[in-house]
């Protein structure tokens, strides 16, 4: 089995690539791949606790503990949260907070790398 | 596992989105990545500029002066600095009227490297080379 890592950059609401990148990691995972994701940019948002999951808007939290539930590792950059008002108390348990080194340490260790581009 | 090489392609221009931004400060993480890393591995990123990512790399900027943030151009700096290569294409640097003149460089700060205005040749020779591509 491989390692895939994910980095994904992209607003958890607007757009459905968030949801695609999280998509795509189930079926690594459930494929028996080790799965890495790092969060910058604006996706760093949907790592805050306590969503309300309204059905016209794509939900993170739901997604990232049933993903952290089977394996996948999940990191934050801790600049790109805190500089957008989300602080670690207010995060989703389990849910790593790092920098961006986090991310080039698990590229390196990875047999596959996508970058999955935001705003 | 030794060293692996990646190639960050910058292809939005600065300032418009924050990922064309974020593509610099990952690739300067590579400094501090070894803290992570089994001894003798390493990560060595080579940072490319095409398409309308050659846009906002001038010298001169004024970004910490009118909006309080770091500019694109210190940025840029502190990759020369910790010997980043980074790779601007030359095609569209023509292509936006932009001459090499207006690259910055960190003589000032001591550097080494500078900024390598190239031909798209050579960048797609980084791509080649690397284990990885980061599309930013």
């Amino acid at each position: 089995m491989a390692t895939l890592t994910i980095g994904c950059f992209p607003g958890l609401v607007g757009n459905m690539t968030y949801d695609f990148a999280l998509k795509l990691a189930e079926a690594a995972v459930n494929k028996g791949h080790k799965v890495n994701i790092w969060f910058s940019g604006n996706a760093v948002g949907s790592v805050k606790a306590h969503q309300k999951h309204l059905k016209d808007y794509s939900t993170g939290e739901k997604h990232l503990k049933a993903l952290i539930e089977k394996g996948v590792e999940i990191c934050t950059c801790e600049a790109c949260t805190v500089a957008r008002g989300i602080q670690k108390p207010e995060g989703i348990e389990k849910v790593q907070w790092n920098a961006m080194h986090w991310y080039l340490a698990k590229i390196h260790a990875s047999d596959r790398v996508l970058q999955i581009g935001g705003e | 596992m030794g060293d692996v090489k990646l190639a960050y392609i910058v292809q939005k221009p600065q300032y418009k989105g924050e990922t064309s931004r974020l593509a610099i400060t990952h690739a300067i993480a590579y400094q501090t990545v070894e803290i992570l890393l089994d001894d003798g591995d390493t990560v060595t990123p080579t940072l490319c500029f095409i398409g309308e990512g050659v846009l906002g790399l001038q010298k001169g900027q004024k970004a910490m002066d009118f909006y309080g943030i770091t500019s694109t151009e210190t940025h840029i700096k502190n990759c020369l600095l910790v010997d980043l290569d980074v790779l601007v294409c030359k095609e569209d640097l023509a292509k936006y009227g932009i001459t090499e003149d207006l690259m910055p460089d960190a003589d000032e700060m001591g550097a080494d490297k500078k900024i390598r205005v190239a031909p798209f040749s050579e960048i797609q020779k980084a791509m080649e080379d690397a284990k990885h591509i980061l599309f930013f």
